[in-house]
């Protein structure tokens, strides 16, 4: 068993807002070498890659496609209850496979060297909800290049959880978990959503006409996935319809936790860090890299669970990496690793129970404020704001009262 | 109609099939299936000289045929990378059957290289629709006169076994430039023909072997008048390496130009690697042309006012990735250098080393 490693002294929460962009105390010019020390290792693998990544990514592709032909094929006789299971477990697998180990990774440009259009990360396309292009540009760009950045970088929490202490309390976030599980069951929504910034929305920021195109696009999509799986595959099995029907709902929502649980694991374990956009405004490619290390999490376990988290699980090489093909990154992580412990830098990794169990922890623990009295003052402003509609005063007059 | 009764049904199989389409579940059962990409399988290699290779490829149902003359990309996947190279195909036209390439190994073609050492039956390489207003005419006309020299002379062989096959029977000739009697390609074949139709001409030069030939040296007007039928009078189709095709040009002035159809075969050559501030940088796609700087072709092509795609402009999230058609660039991250034609690049990270087209 793999445990989290702990060369260093617990980070210092010193600094005023709680975050700090240098907690395990590197020089500038251990930052520059560092930065030379994890080039050198890009350089070496992006030199190296050929036939191998290639015979990976289509043999993975190879094994997307039996799966969900056998997959749909057995839903198809879903009537009978192994065929029903069966095909359900396939189609799965299928998806799973589909959106993290080809999907994510394609999409990341990991295999644009090999001049295929099939594998163009530009033009690829997932068997989700989410529409390529908008996934490219919230995660490839915001996510990749902003990790970790509290306000910049929209995967903590998605908008719609608190998994930071930085994201300030409110009561709306007693439902973090509620949330959580709603968000873990319909992930593919979520993350298709994603670029629609809901709680600017909520907020009055922007409003939806200001994101009707991206409105549009996430409707053709989610018209297309939804009439394959809810539609067209049912009609085949005629009378019998809902078998392959419920199948296919039951291997998106597999695919959604599944997904959901790596993901998560991804950034939010004990010990992950947080940065703050001043801080990390002008950061060099040395510091750029540091940030991408504490940020992240890794998974432990075998080949197939590697490949089933879409390398994920290898979260942390993936941060420095984020372009290298994923079947290279269990490679890498041996040198990742022996680079953390020189520097004295953690390599945060761990089993998925116990990586998860953290991040439950999380969300349980963040649905409250940190100290009793916000809780109190929360609730109490929410109450009046409650009464106040009630009583038909307008926004300004709770205010007013505040 | 057959095709009107599938149409509905395979609009709902790619229905099924998306968001990949039916394609890409089709290649997993055999490459050759797909019906939206035209794909060929090798079925016969024959390695004629030990520097060249013959290849005939049996295309897929995507293939809608060639005009003699035209060429065709083929890809090729070596060490996990697609290339693509132009070939002519030197088979008779028509018939919608094999495909016939010839390839010589270029020192520098990696391409070449590969086929001529690895090709086997059973091979599947990528194929693009002909390409090239260098056909032969519909109708065929009354004299033709065929000027080659080298590889130059596969859209030739074309011509001539198109004519041949359909019983042409008005003059014809061939003025064919090769080294020495070893490398001509074709050579039995052409010397069949020959003898098989007293309206060909066949007129060859050995650059390198004076004297062993019909002609001598390198392509002269002189050479013309051994010719049979008249080139004032005949169609002229010439195809060869630049030198040979800039003397062509020379003689067909005043006039005769609209006789003359030229189509340059250059072999595959090392692209000129300049210095980061030097040459030119094409954005193809919005036909604007900027002094190359040495910035990144971002950088670049922002100041020329373009508003390309990108986001971290850091080489991390690729939505700046364009393709680049030719020239060579360095990556500044990596300080790799690459002159590969057809290839993303990253233009965030990217300074063109020379004259650099980018579909921009």
């Amino acid at each position: 068993m793999t445990t989290t490693l702990q060369t260093a002294p617990p980070p210092s929460r010193t600094a005023v807002d709680g975050l700090t962009t240098n907690p395990y105390g590197l020089t500038p010019e251990q930052f520059e070498q560092l930065g030379t020390e994890l080039d050198a290792i890009r350089s070496r693998v992006l030199a190296d890659r050929g036939q191998r990544d290639a015979d990976y990514i289509r043999g993975v592709i190879r094994a997307q496609r039996g799966l969900e032909v056998a997959g749909r094929g057995l839903l198809w006789a879903g009537v009978f209850p192994p065929a029903w299971v069966a095909g359900t477990a396939a189609l799965s697998l299928s998806k799973i496979l589909d959106n993290m180990e080809i999907g994510h990774n394609v999409m990341h440009g990991q295999y644009e060297w090999m001049n295929d259009p099939k594998l163009s990360g530009k033009q690829f396309e997932w068997d989700t909800a989410c529409p390529a292009d908008q996934w490219r540009h919230s995660h490839n760009y915001m996510h990749h290049t902003h990790t970790n950045i509290v306000g910049k970088d929209r995967d903590i929490g998605y908008g719609v959880l608190r998994m930071s202490e930085e994201q300030e309390w409110k009561p709306y976030y007693l439902g973090n978990p509620l949330w959580a599980t709603l968000l873990a069951t319909f992930f593919e929504y979520g993350v298709a959503l994603h670029d629609l910034e809901v709680e600017r929305i909520a907020e009055g920021e922007i409003t939806l006409a200001d994101k009707r195109e991206l409105l549009r696009g996430i409707a053709t999509k989610v018209r297309g996935q939804a009439l394959k799986d809810y539609v067209l595959f049912p009609a085949l099995s005629g009378p019998l319809f809902v078998f392959p029907l419920a199948g296919n709902a039951t291997a998106n929502i597999v695919r959604n936790l599944w997904s959901f649980t790596i993901i998560f694991c991804g950034h939010f374990p004990e010990g992950t860090h947080e940065f703050s956009e001043e801080e990390t405004a002008n950061e060099t490619r040395g510091q750029w890299y540091h940030r991408q290390l504490l940020g992240s999490a890794n998974l432990s376990g075998n080949r197939l669970f590697h490949i089933l988290a879409g390398n994920l699980s290898f979260q942390i090489e993936h941060h420095l990496f984020p372009d290298l093909p994923a079947n290279r990154y269990g490679e890498i992580s041996v040198e990742v690793r022996e680079i953390c412990e020189r520097y004295g830098l953690p390599y945060n990794v761990g089993p998925l129970h116990r990586q998860f169990g953290s991040v439950v922890k999380k969300i349980g623990r963040l649905a409250l404020p940190d100290s009793p009295g916000t809780l109190v003052r929360g609730l109490g402003g929410a109450a009046a704001r409650a009464s106040g509609k009630l009583l038909g005063l307008g926004k300004r007059s709770v205010l007013a009262l505040k | 109609m057959p095709k009107l009764a599938i149409r509905p049904r395979l609009r709902l199989l790619e229905a099924a099939a998306t968001p990949h389409g039916l394609d890409s579940y089709l290649e997993q059962v055999d490459p050759l299936l797909v019906l939206g990409e035209c794909r060929a399988e090798v079925v016969a290699v024959e390695r004629g000289t030990e520097e060249s290779v013959t290849l005939t490829l049996r295309p897929n149902r995507a293939w809608k045929g060639f005009r003699a003359g035209q060429f065709v990309n083929v890809a090729v996947e070596i060490d996990g990378v697609r290339h693509q190279r132009c070939y002519s195909p030197a088979c008779a036209e028509g018939r919608g059957g094999a495909v016939e390439i010839t390839t010589k190994r270029h020192p520098e073609g990696l391409v070449s290289s590969f086929l001529v050492e690895r090709a086997e039956p059973g091979m599947v390489v990528g194929l693009s629709p002909a390409e090239g207003d260098f056909q032969l005419p519909d109708p065929r006309p009354d004299s033709i006169l065929l000027i080659g020299g080298g590889s130059g002379i596969t859209p030739l062989m074309a011509i001539l076994r198109t004519l041949f096959a359909e019983g042409y029977e008005r003059p014809v000739a061939l003025l064919y430039y090769a080294p020495d009697a070893d490398r001509c390609i074709y050579r039995e074949e052409l010397e069949r023909l020959t003898a098989a139709h007293p309206n060909f001409q066949l007129r060859r030069s050995y650059t390198r072997a004076p004297a062993t030939g019909e002609l001598d040296g390198h392509f002269s007007p002189a050479h013309l008048p051994q010719a049979d039928p008249d080139f004032t009078a005949a169609e002229t189709f010439a195809c060869g390496p630049p030198a040979l095709l800039d003397a062509v040009r020379g003689t067909w002035a005043n006039g005769l130009e609209q006789r003359l159809h030229v189509e340059s075969f250059v072999p595959p050559t090392f692209v000129p690697v300049g210095e980061p501030g030097e040459g030119a940088i094409s954005f193809a796609d919005s036909g604007v042309e900027v002094a190359n700087t040495g910035e990144s072709l971002l950088a670049q092509a922002e100041a020329a006012g373009l508003s390309p795609e990108y986001g971290c402009r850091m080489g991390i999230c690729h939505t700046c990735t364009c393709r680049k058609r030719s020239g060579t660039h360095k990556n500044l991250l990596t300080g790799e250098v690459s002159s590969a034609p057809d290839e993303e690049i990253q233009l965030c990270v990217s300074a063109a080393l020379g004259d650099l087209t980018v579909e921009l």
